[in-house]
């Protein structure tokens, strides 16, 4: 069970200014159904970039909903410059703080909010320009960078409760640890509290990507007469070859890619890029 | 201090159970005036062997075996490690090890830390379920090599409530000289069990399950299965587990056996009546809901649904405000942040895998309650999905 405080209690069981505002002036959208959680946040700001109205629909847990309902409070009468300087650590002061495993959901808050008023302003994500480090849940280097700064974080297990990043298959540790390493600089000391690294060995992949193939591919081509087999996993790039019905078929391009890289990005690896055999 | 909740509706018992009161009744001598060490030679101490022996007889009648063949441990988790580790000392030249996906953390983290804490010294072939979370029997005879020291199947699935056919598995291993273990502490109280008639060598249960106390676990050793202890220390069960017995907590098992012995055909037919019209009600009321798991070869108290484009955890806090206790699947009750490894082994989707509750009932539950939840759990799920991004309507 959670420790969660009266505040987070009551934005969860009541959430304010759910929805979304009609005619939005900035729209921003984070998270993934796969992640866990996902938030849409909409606003509409005056002709003197007051905000006056905000709202926000969110799949996730009970602090997800809370940190969503308390930002539309928080941005609902402030002017788009004051609102853009929320931060995460504000969202959950808010709410009277927030247990550490849920942090990330008052930065998925900050983070909506960033791409709401970017929308707004015509802009470009700054954060999406960086390099994905965590292909689990997309996390890129500035995120990481980014929270590492401003939450003061020390340790890799830090790091995936605030960005998520390596909270699935684990294989980015080293690249967080070396994250981290860089951006709080030789002289801090770095807590290392982190379990045995899980990584995802090529041979793990590949056998990871042959149960997908077998369990969620096969069936589905099968009943309309064909069949698939694995030729080679090089790193990201999974080559296939169509069977039977399959060969003749003018969709078979759709199929790879909407079909069974598609499946394999879900179910394996959300980098991998599908190809048929030549 | 935690305090009683007046008017719960405890759907969760593959958590853990009340302690039955005739358990508590049972247990209390033994708490208070008889405090004496079965081992003792002095007749207040030795008396209280009588009482585990006969503690243990109705164990060992709960599930078709003889008294010798049981050994008490602390918790499922100890029988389900000194199981395995006792097969593996057993064949030490033999380096296989033969499992599930979908097994308890009790016996998953062991045979990962068998793999990487020996340096891989250990290999381990798990078993693939399909969508229904079903283990296919010709995977399984393929997996068992000459190499092979044991084969741990779960005989029911916590989460999903799916039984396995251990039966025909434990025959296929026998067959082979291979050892046989099942961590049955989702069946054992639940459904019948006739061991002396199967080819299992280890089965683990655990007090808490069956409206017994925690703390308090079980292991049966087949006769004739060769035996290598886990705790050694002093001579308590014929030196197969060290320790000084946990009485009252024995006792307390041996009652709650027996009271499960008595209530295992209303648990089959009543319960199991209850279940389905809890399973059937919701999935017709809640649009976009799936049952997770074997529609039939399943525990009878035991169903897992999926409301699909909600979050579990979300689900479980609204239900908590009407006093209704279950289990979620979804990554955000675990802390961790990735949904439950049975229903991703079982390949449920995203959308399902992090809104799954499971509920799992016990001879304490009535209809009442059951009218209760089709009625509170529909208008919860709406509330969520209005508020999901990516609902769009029925």
């Amino acid at each position: 069970m959670w420790e969660y405080t009266d505040k987070v209690q009551q934005h969860f069981l009541n959430p304010q200014n759910v929805g979304e505002v009609e005619n939005a002036s900035g729209a921003g959208e984070v998270g993934s159904l796969s992640c866990g959680d996902a938030l849409k946040l909409t606003f509409k700001a005056d002709s003197n970039d007051i905000i006056v109205e905000a709202k926000f629909k969110t799949f996730g847990c009970a602090s997800a909903i809370a940190s969503s309902s308390v930002l539309t409070e928080m941005m609902i009468g402030i002017s788009v410059d004051t609102a853009s300087k929320i931060t995460n650590e504000d969202i959950a002061d808010a709410l009277g703080g927030l247990p550490k495993e849920k942090m990330h959901c008052s930065v998925m808050g900050r983070e909506a909010l960033e791409a709401a008023i970017a929308d707004y302003r015509g802009l470009k994500l700054p954060m999406a320009e960086g390099e994905i480090v965590c292909e689990c849940f997309g996390v890129t280097d500035l995120e990481i960078i980014r929270a590492v700064n401003e939450s003061n974080l020390r340790s890799v297990e830090e790091i995936t409760n605030f960005t998520k990043a390596g909270g699935g298959c684990g294989k980015c540790e080293d690249a967080l640890r070396e994250i981290l390493r860089k951006a709080v600089g030789k002289k801090a000391e770095i807590v290392s509290l982190d379990p045995l690294p899980k990584r995802m060995t090529a041979l793990q992949k590949i056998k990871k990507i042959e149960e997908v193939l077998e369990r969620e591919v096969r069936p589905g081509l099968k009943k309309d007469g064909g069949d698939i087999e694995l030729i080679d996993v090089d790193g990201d790039f999974v080559t296939v070859s169509l069977r039977g019905a399959c060969i003749s078929c003018k969709k078979s391009q759709t199929t790879i890619k909407e079909y069974v890289e598609k499946k394999l990005r879900e179910l394996v690896l959300d980098s991998l890029i599908v190809e048929e055999e030549n | 201090m935690a305090k009683v909740i007046d008017g719960i509706v405890y759907m969760d018992n593959n958590a853990t159970t009340m302690v039955a009161p005739e358990v508590v009744d049972a247990m209390l001598p033994y708490l208070r005036d008889l405090y004496g060490n079965p081992s003792s030679m002095h007749t207040f101490g030795g008396l209280i062997g009588q009482d585990v022996l006969e503690a243990r007889v109705k164990i060992a009648n709960l599930i078709g075996a003889t008294p010798e063949e049981i050994i008490f441990t602390s918790c499922g988790t100890e029988s389900d490690s000194t199981a395995i580790l006792s097969a593996l000392r057993t064949f030490p030249e033999k380096r296989h090890i033969v499992t599930t996906r979908v097994e308890h953390p009790a016996v998953k983290s062991l045979c990962e830390n068998l793999e990487t804490l020996t340096g891989h010294k250990y290999r381990v072939t798990r078993l693939k379920v399909d969508a229904e979370g079903m283990i296919d029997l010709a995977e399984y005879e393929d997996a068992l090599r000459e190499d092979t020291a044991v084969v741990s199947v779960m005989w029911a699935n916590n989460e999903t409530g799916n039984i396995y056919p251990i039966k025909k598995m434990a025959a296929m291993a026998r067959e082979r000289g291979i050892l046989f273990h099942t961590d049955a502490v989702q069946a054992v109280g639940k459904i019948p069990f006739d061991l002396k008639t199967l080819d299992i060598d280890f089965l683990s249960f655990s007090g808490h399950k069956l409206h017994g106390p925690k703390g308090i676990g079980g292991l049966y050793i087949k006769r004739g299965t060769r035996f290598v202890p886990f705790l050694t220390g002093g001579h308590q069960e014929h030196g197969r587990r060290g320790g000084t017995e946990n009485v009252a907590s024995i006792i307390g098992l041996g009652k709650a056996c027996e009271l499960a012995a008595e209530r295992m055909d209303e648990e089959n037919i009543r319960i199991k009546y209850l279940r389905d019209k809890l399973e059937e009600g919701l999935l017709s009321a809640v649009p976009k809901s799936r049952l997770n798991g074997h529609k039939t070869d399943r525990l009878p108290n035991t169903s897992n649904i999926s409301f699909e484009y909600v979050e579990g955890e979300a689900i479980l806090l609204h239900m908590n405000q009407h006093k209704i206790c279950a289990s979620s699947g979804s990554a955000c009750t675990s802390g961790s942040l990735e949904p439950s490894h049975v229903l991703r082994a079982m390949g449920v989707p995203f959308t399902a895998a992090h809104g799954s509750i499971r509920f799992s009932l016990s001879s304490y539950n009535c209809e009442e309650e059951i009218d209760y939840i089709i009625e509170k759990m529909p208008p919860i799920i709406e509330l969520l999905r209005e508020m999901s991004p990516f609902w769009k309507g029925n």
